[in-house]
């Protein structure tokens, strides 16, 4: 059960970081950003040697049920989140993302954590390149998701003639619509690749590539959603608040379609009791 | 050695005094040297800005040293010192340290945070320096100085928040638009006001600046002062559609921007967002533009009440800098305590061992027959003796507690046993081993 170790050290690792994520809001001392991203990136590693030795010990991709998808959903915001932290220096993103990550990694340790055999129709080829682009779509939408909610956080103070504490620790308003703009333009496709190699999945394990099930109608409705978003940025200019509003409404239809479906509507993609 | 400065700033003197009384940068040297020949002057250096005229000096004789430099500072400048010895402010010793750290933290400074200040205490003592006006404890103190006011910039936010209006404009802009290198910006108006917007705004590294006014030839004079570009007034339209940030200053009576005109632009500038900023009286821009999606209005009235709490979080601020003040103060003034006493001690120390030696090398060569053990042991009493009876005296010397008399003792001892002063570089030796 190394995996389940390794799991517990990057959710204390996390949970650290997330701590001097904290305090940084609070204090604003480089000092403490740089550790916070230190330690998250210890956390992170940690986090990926147990992924590896989970899957060595089942001896399938280990993204099967819903502990497990929870862990692989933090592994890759936490792997966006420190891509973005090369790219961009928004040190408050940390702030954000590790605390969205670390409440994932809890709420999959509280599920069952046991290596079940693989059911039948989860074995097979295109099961990896599903989950990893779908995942990888939901990482950067949620990266979308905070860049969003910080723009209408800086947009209300600046609308309402503040320049208090919050706006100082927030990036400007253009960073915050850029690294919207970059997530839905990496993001979209990303989910549309998932959508595709799910269809495509689908086709062998139940002979049809669409089937209308609540977790692909879903997927669909958040796919258009994006898609809308990206449409309208396009030709009419729709950025700023709109698109920042448009990415935490995506987020919401996202989420709901990975853990709403999941846990209120039956259908295929619902495997184990949970 | 006290150190001592005498001064005036803006809290104590006039404009017209500080004028009278500032120093030439290019007169420098010379004043420096003149200050540097008075008899009661060990070191000196001079720090003049538009807000402030300040004498560092290190004496021996406070008392000669302080009215020597009063006249200096009239014969220097040609005024009766009746005319300015009200607004002198005199402080020795521990004060006089607590004063300068503040200056170099801009503390005192008019506008509490500023940073220029620290900037110009730099070069007053670089000045010194090459006039060889300075010395070792004005070093010593301008070098702590400037690791206070680091440490309050550091350790405070000081001055992390724009306190003026127009550092607020451009705050307030890069909050926007991050950085302001490729912004457009547009002035409505050629008047004071817009030349001052704009000159700040070119110093934030904007990539253009397009102006309009009424009276073309006003646009096109400010245009060519500024390096900007002339719109035609009928042709404002165009500029709204490119510009990033307008600023607004003209003396119309009615408003110029109006809200449905700037519905129409924002939908061909396809929402690129715009700042507007609007500094005339009346309003030149109508107040529910700032209601518009990705329209930001700020007014005047806006503007100074956000530097106006800014400077309440300064004030704030400032209270923290002070304690880290204070505790530079008591290092230095323990420093420079021990440089006092220190080389007393040495110097006495120096003067016993050398006696010794000598009489020891008069009685090794009346005595030739001496073996090599007996003159090891008559080195080691002798030695033993010097210590002895030095030992008592050191060590009530070197009891802290008693500063009055510690001055008194120094005093005495370097009397009574004639002992030189030290040169810098033996202090300075000290001020490393301490």
């Amino acid at each position: 059960m190394m995996n389940i170790y390794f799991f517990k050290f990057a959710s204390l690792f996390y949970l650290l970081g997330t701590l001097f994520y904290s305090v940084y809001m609070i204090l604003l001392k480089d000092l403490l950003s740089k550790l916070a991203a230190v330690i998250i990136t210890i956390g992170f590693v940690s986090h990926t040697l147990a992924l590896l030795a989970r899957y060595v010990e089942a001896d399938y991709t280990p993204v099967t049920n819903l502990h497990e998808s929870l862990s692989f959903f933090a592994w890759m915001i936490i792997g966006i989140l420190l891509i973005a932290n090369l790219k961009y220096k928004i040190k408050v993103l940390g702030a954000f993302l590790a605390p969205i990550a670390l409440i994932l990694m809890l709420f999959a340790f509280a599920l069952p954590k046991e290596i079940l055999p693989l059911a039948p129709v989860l074995r097979s080829f295109w099961h990896p390149f599903h989950i990893t682009f779908a995942f990888l779509g939901n990482a950067i939408f949620t990266l979308a998701f905070c860049s969003g909610v910080m723009y209408l956080i800086q947009e209300h103070q600046l609308k309402s003639k503040k320049m208090g504490a919050v706006a100082k620790r927030l990036p400007s308003l253009k960073v915050l619509d850029d690294l919207n703009y970059r997530a839905l333009t990496f993001g979209f496709p990303l989910l549309t690749l998932g959508i595709i190699t799910g269809a495509v999945w689908a086709e062998y394990a139940w002979g049809r590539y669409w089937g209308w099930d609540p977790k692909e109608t879903w997927s669909l409705i958040t796919w258009f959603l994006y898609a809308a978003m990206l449409h309208q940025r396009l030709t009419v200019g729709w950025r700023g608040r709109k698109a920042a509003i448009m990415a935490i409404v995506g987020f919401m239809s996202l989420i709901f379609t990975f853990l709403g479906v999941n846990l209120l509507l039956p259908g295929l993609h619902a495997y184990s009791n949970w | 050695m006290q150190l001592i400065i005498l001064g005036l700033n803006h809290k104590t003197a006039p404009i017209e005094i500080r004028e009278r009384l500032a120093f030439q940068e290019s007169e420098m040297e010379k004043a420096l040297s003149q200050a540097h020949s008075l008899p009661s002057l060990k070191e000196n250096m001079i720090l003049s800005t538009c807000n402030r005229v300040e004498v560092y000096a290190i004496s021996r004789e406070p008392e000669k040293a302080i009215q020597e430099l009063k006249n200096f500072l009239s014969r220097y400048h040609e005024l009766p010192l009746k005319e300015f010895e009200k607004s002198l402010y005199l402080l020795i010793g521990e004060e006089a340290v607590r004063h300068i750290f503040q200056v170099a933290s801009s503390l005192d400074s008019m506008v509490v945070g500023e940073p220029q200040i620290l900037g110009q205490i730099k070069s007053a003592y670089a000045m010194a320096t090459e006039s060889r006006t300075s010395g070792i404890i004005l070093h010593r103190l301008l070098h702590r100085a400037f690791h206070v006011a680091k440490r309050v910039r550091t350790e405070t936010r000081i001055g992390d928040s724009a306190v003026s209006v127009s550092s607020v404009a451009v705050e307030l802009a890069e909050r926007i638009f991050g950085s302001l290198e490729q912004r457009v910006v547009l002035l409505i108006g050629a008047g004071e006001m817009c030349e001052l917007a704009a000159r700040h705004l070119v110093a934030s590294g904007v990539e253009k600046i397009l102006v309009t006014n009424r009276t073309y030839d006003r646009a096109v004079t400010l245009a060519q002062e500024i390096k900007g570009e002339t719109i035609r007034f009928e042709e404002m339209a165009l500029g709204l559609k490119r510009a990033d940030i307008v600023i607004s200053a003209t003396d119309s009576s009615q408003h110029l921007i109006r809200h449905d005109q700037i519905v129409k632009v924002m939908k061909e500038r396809k929402q690129k967002p715009i700042f507007f900023i609007d500094i005339a009286d009346p309003r030149d821009v109508e107040p529910s533009v700032g209601d518009i999606e990705n329209v930001y209005l700020y007014n005047i009235d806006d503007l100074q009440k956000v530097a106006n709490e800014n400077m309440k979080d300064r004030e704030k601020e400032a209270r923290k800098a002070e304690v880290i003040v204070q505790e530079e103060v008591s290092k230095f003034v323990h420093w420079y305590q021990s440089l006092e006493i220190t080389p007393t001690i040495i110097a006495l120390k120096k003067k016993f061992e050398e006696i010794r030696k000598r009489e020891l090398e008069k009685m090794f060569s009346f005595h030739p027959h001496l073996s090599e053990k007996e003159r090891q042991s008559l080195e080691a009493l002798t030695s033993a003796i010097v210590n002895k009876i030095l030992h008592d005296p050191l060590t009530r010397l070197k009891q802290k507690d008693d500063e009055a008399m510690a001055d008194f003792y120094l005093d005495t001892l370097r009397t009574l046993f004639q002992l030189p002063d030290l040169t810098a570089e033996e202090r300075m030796e000290e001020d490393e081993d301490a």
